[in-house]
């Protein structure tokens, strides 16, 4: 409505003091200017398709477009998870805990969200039920994927701790109750400190789009507070439940410790 | 029937392993490096998967979650950890002051933070924490490798003390021969390619 559209050619402006920045890291061999390329043409592609594809689901207005845009997210944010971890579990339980959690978690908070407080009808109409499931799940996706890498590679350099507990007769779920303390907290960290600085220090994606489209501020802010509630919950009970599950993975029905079952 | 035995006990490609203990006896396992004697403790105490016959009394490990068998029959590993700041935290219940006197440690050693402790304390300490759940049998991996001689003889000590007043029974590895010697009257020799015999006596 308000806003001013932006041309291809202000896309292209945007580019250039990235562009720059390229030239500047390659002249000092950081190495980073190939990924910098990759990365901003991958945005590039990526957004440019989803513009795309949006614009088709919203014509189309039938849930079944929704459900699979869903399913793409939920299949790139488990294999997100699985890409970030230096240690994975066999057998497949590394994507196969992530798809869970985000799952459990992300859609339950969304749809929880659509029916309860947004009030959308029908509740699963895609203008708001993509948008708040994107945000929940991209924020569970990261608080997954830290729990998990912090739990393997803890249980990986402790081992000779978690062992000599065990041999002092402690149960498994004793040996490892520290581990996934401190892995839920790490994940977890990144949320509290979001929600500390929310509105000050960072203007939130979500609210700064209402805004600069001409929203009244002060409903913009009411969406980003709700949004800020339900990222911390679904990525709390996203990274509780996987962590728990994979913590359980670590040992077997005879208290022994598996770091067998990661590679 | 013994009270601690293993019957054709094979783990992680070792054995088969045979031995028995009585009530209060201490018995000593040696051999050369990598001849499995670590990994046959760690089978003992369940911590790793094997196969056979384990039994204590008329009990097998199968008989009950491995956390309640390790208690009862505890594995002391060659290096100890400890995972909260303070040494007191480790212990379920507080050794007496005569068994920390003995091994030449002040009754004020519990208040302590573990950075404060030496890798003999921690060790000493080790054997303490694990006596104070009170097991049946004691695997003991190279126990006193970071012991001088004054205090390897007081650990020593303490082990043969529990044996003899209380009936433990103790799985004693190492490779100091003058220490088997010592500690126990009979044991048994491992071979690099796994083999296993009984020597009646060191002498």
């Amino acid at each position: 409505m308000g806003v001013i559209a932006l041309t291809w050619g202000d896309v292209l402006l945007a580019v250039l003091p990235l562009a720059l920045l390229t030239l500047v890291f390659g002249m000092q061999r950081l190495g980073l200017s190939r990924p910098l390329l990759v990365g901003a043409a991958r945005t590039f592609l990526q957004l440019a398709l989803v513009g795309v594809v949006l614009k088709s689901v919203f014509q189309h207005a039938h849930p079944v477009w929704t459900a699979g845009f869903s399913l793409v997210m939920l299949a790139t944010g488990t294999y997100e998870v699985a890409r970030r971890q230096t240690r994975r579990f066999t057998g497949g339980w590394t994507p196969g805990l992530a798809v869970l959690g985000l799952f459990t978690a992300g859609f339950t908070v969304t749809v929880y969200a659509l029916l309860a407080l947004v009030g959308v009808d029908p509740w699963w109409k895609a203008q708001y039920a993509i948008p708040l499931l994107g945000m929940i799940l991209g924020n569970t996706m990261t608080g997954i994927a830290l729990g998990m890498e912090t739990l393997t590679k803890t249980a990986w350099t402790q081992r000779a701790v978690i062992e000599n507990r065990l041999a002092l007769g402690q149960s498994a779920s004793e040996a490892v109750a520290d581990l996934k303390r401190e892995s839920v907290r790490v994940a977890m960290t990144q949320i509290v400190n979001a929600l500390a600085v929310c509105g000050v220090v960072s203007l939130p994606g979500m609210m700064t789009g209402q805004i600069l489209s001409g929203s009244d501020p002060q409903a913009a802010v009411r969406y980003q507070m709700m949004i800020m509630y339900l990222i911390a919950a679904g990525s709390g009970f996203g990274t509780l439940l996987t962590v728990r599950l994979a913590a359980g993975r670590l040992l077997d029905g005879r208290e022994r410790l598996r770091l067998d079952r990661l590679h | 029937m013994s009270d601690f035995e293993a019957h054709g006990l094979t783990y992680g490609g070792f054995g088969p392993v045979t031995f028995a203990l009585e009530a209060g006896e201490r018995v000593g396992v040696t051999g050369p490096s990598g001849c499995g004697k670590t990994r046959l403790l760690r089978a003992l105490a369940d911590l790793d998967p094997w196969q056979g016959v384990i039994r204590l009394g008329a009990q097998a490990p199968l008989d009950m979650r491995a956390s309640a068998w390790r208690r009862r029959v505890a594995y002391v590993p060659a290096e100890s950890q400890w995972w909260h700041d303070g040494v007191g935290s480790h212990f379920t219940a507080a050794p007496s002051e005569r068994a920390l006197g003995e091994l030449g440690l002040g009754p004020d050693v519990l208040t302590w933070p573990v950075s404060r402790l030496s890798s003999g304390e921690k060790q000493r300490l080790g054997l303490l924490r694990t006596l104070a759940g009170r097991p049946a049998v004691l695997l003991l991996d190279e126990p006193t490798a970071h012991l001088d001689t004054q205090r390897v003889l007081a650990f020593e000590g303490v082990v043969r003390q529990a044996c003899e007043q209380e009936g433990l029974m103790a799985l004693w590895v190492t490779h100091d021969a003058e220490q088997l010697r010592r500690v126990t009257a009979r044991g048994y020799r491992m071979g690099p390619r796994g083999s296993w015999e009984e020597v009646p006596s060191w002498a």
